[in-house]
């Protein structure tokens, strides 16, 4: 087998430095932004005093977290509690290998195709390797022996079993259409022009998989995990310094992750109008990177919105949700899709996106109808029932 | 030497010492941990077979979810370490012997097979090289693999998912509590 070096170790090795660098800095533009963004949302004015807007906060913390004293208490089961942020950390890191961030870069007779590997089942590597990252924050709650750690990592465990089964089946109805797992041919697929776009097309399905994948990087409203009214911060309340530091990269590593899949898989990728295939063969590339890598932003900035909007689910709320809206309507996209696709003989995926939304719409509405009359009859129930005990309520 | 077979070794060696550890620690956790390790090299193997598509259903099902179910339990058993002195006592212990020799004797007995050829394995390993030189790609190719189970292998495919099925109605019901008498 004959080795070249160049196409088959050089340019990889580059990608993969480019990328990695570029989360590493995206994590801290994150953070400050995070900071900034919330401070603008509450009207106040968020960190501004390091550099120029704050802009060097990050780097700030960095240091502090990097000189803080490592504290291992204990009590700690001690090579787990180690090995637990790395645990979180690695599976974010290397899920973004098959993401494909931009077109393909022609110079000379050497074509570089902007991803760092184009294998056949990209995306069931994504969910492979994004479901691997629970066992960080199980791991590390467990190590930690304190309960309100155990807790945190029970709920995460729960909540990650749920949401990962709407994240794949989610999908399903994307895969139908693009007939293939590869990330660069779904991208592809949905060409330049945004009413062709995954978003449209399976609208219900795009709005379960967002919601599953904010479950999974356990952001508000979901962080159930970490919640600090209930349980000081769950899973890493033993943690300090820069371990503390490396489950916090993780967090906004696998929220730049998800944010880059949402946009290949539903967002159309790196084209926008045509723009990406203008300007020769290396100028192509460079504008499709750069609009994969706004739409990314843009997408990064939906999670900070939601963030600090909403309130946090209660845990019964967040299971209800999980499996009585979330995953019937993945389901039905998925049988809406499939049958679309034989019956209907022109102008196809228009008549997807319509039966998708109206299908979703009228299971959401099934569900919601059943759950209120069930709620009612128990409410019925509890006012006959509840006669013998009203002693007990009076005292109360 | 080629890559693949420095790979294959860093995978084996990994996924043999990985289901040692798995009954050598006397944590459970610590077990449950090292059996993620082994379904993990284990998916590298069937990388470098070819299979991708099992290998990331190996990582998604095994690694993914069934290990996590496992941890979720063993958490909130809160088991703790087991005694020295094991669990394995009186009768059991005499099972347990008996079956691990009868498993040793058929580990030699396959590898014994396998290195000495003999005509049955030579001719599959013939047809398996044959069908991977006419079909490099497409041969473990998760479209294949689709229209397999679609067409040639629909039946035990259907069978298989009216079993889950089954297995999920008979969850429900074993847990659902019986609604209580309104009265």
């Amino acid at each position: 087998m004959e080795i070249n070096i160049l196409e088959q170790i050089v340019i990889p090795i580059i990608k993969i430095l480019f990328i990695v660098h570029l989360l590493i800095i995206g994590v801290m533009v994150m953070i400050w932004s995070e900071r900034r963004v919330s401070g603008w949302m509450q009207d106040r004015l968020g960190p501004n005093r390091v550099g120029p807007q704050g802009l060097l906060q990050p780097i700030a913390d960095g240091i502090k977290f990097l000189f803080k004293e490592d504290l291992i208490p204990n009590h700690v089961d001690k090579p787990l509690y180690v090995l637990a942020p790395v645990m979180l950390l690695i599976p974010a890191m290397i899920a973004i290998a098959v993401v494909p961030f931009g077109n393909i870069i022609t110079i000379g007779e050497i074509e570089i195709p902007l991803q760092i590997a184009d294998i056949n089942i990209g995306i069931l590597y994504i969910l492979a390797i994004t479901s691997l990252g629970v066992y960080g924050v199980v791991i590390g709650a467990w190590a930690s022996n304190n309960k309100y750690s155990l807790l945190g990592g029970l709920r995460s465990s729960a909540q990650m079993i749920s949401y990962e089964l709407t994240l794949g089946l989610a999908i399903i109805g994307v895969l139908m259409l693009s007939e293939s797992l590869s990330l660069r041919v779904i991208a592809e697929k949905q060409t330049t022009y945004p009413w062709n776009w995954n978003f449209l097309i399976h609208f219900p399905a795009f709005l379960a998989f967002t919601t599953a994948m904010f479950a999974e990087t356990n952001r508000l409203p979901f962080d159930l995990a970490e919640a600090e009214q209930e349980l000081v911060a769950g899973y890493h309340t033993e943690y300090s310094s820069m371990k503390f530091a490396i489950f916090f990269m993780a967090e906004y590593m696998n929220m730049i992750v998800g944010s880059a899949v949402v946009v290949t898989l539903f967002l159309g990728g790196w084209q926008f109008f045509g723009l990406e295939t203008m300007g020769g063969p290396i100028w192509s590339g460079v504008i499709s990177f750069a609009i994969f890598f706004i739409k990314t932003g843009i997408f990064l900035f939906v999670f900070i919105w939601v963030r600090w909007t909403l309130p946090r689910f209660r845990y019964d709320q967040l299971m209800n949700f999980g499996w009585k809206f979330l995953l019937p309507v993945a389901l039905t996209s998925i049988v809406v899709t499939g049958t679309l696709w034989v019956v209907v003989t022109e102008n196809k995926l228009l008549w997807i996106g319509i039966g998708n939304t109206v299908t979703a719409f009228i299971v959401v509405s099934i569900v919601a109808g059943m759950l209120a009359m069930d709620n009612n009859s128990k409410t019925a129930a509890q006012d006959t029932s509840a006669a013998p005990l009203r002693g007990l309520e009076a005292i109360e | 030497m080629n890559p693949e077979l420095i790979v294959f070794i860093i995978f084996g060696t990994v996924s043999i010492i990985g289901a040692i550890a798995v009954i050598s620690f006397r944590h459970p956790i610590y077990s449950a941990l090292s059996l993620i390790v082994t379904f993990f090299s284990q998916a590298g193997l069937f990388v470098l077979l070819g299979a991708h598509f099992v290998a990331a259903v190996q990582v998604i099902v095994y690694a993914g979810a069934i290990m996590v179910l496992f941890l979720f339990v063993i958490m909130l058993l809160n088991l703790g370490t087991l005694s020295a002195k094991g669990a394995l006592t009186g009768k059991l212990k005499g099972v347990a012997i008996i079956l691990g020799i009868l498993l040793a004797v058929e580990g030699v007995y396959i590898a014994v097979r396998a290195l000495n050829k003999t005509e049955v394995g030579l001719k599959v390993a013939e047809n398996a090289a044959s069908a991977l030189q006419d079909n490099p790609i497409e041969t473990y190719d998760v479209g294949h693999i689709g229209s397999l189970l679609f067409s040639k292998y629909l039946l035990p495919f259907e069978v298989t998912s009216l079993i889950l099925l089954a297995a999920l109605i008979g969850v429900i019901v074993l847990v659902k509590r019986d609604k209580q008498p309104e009265n």
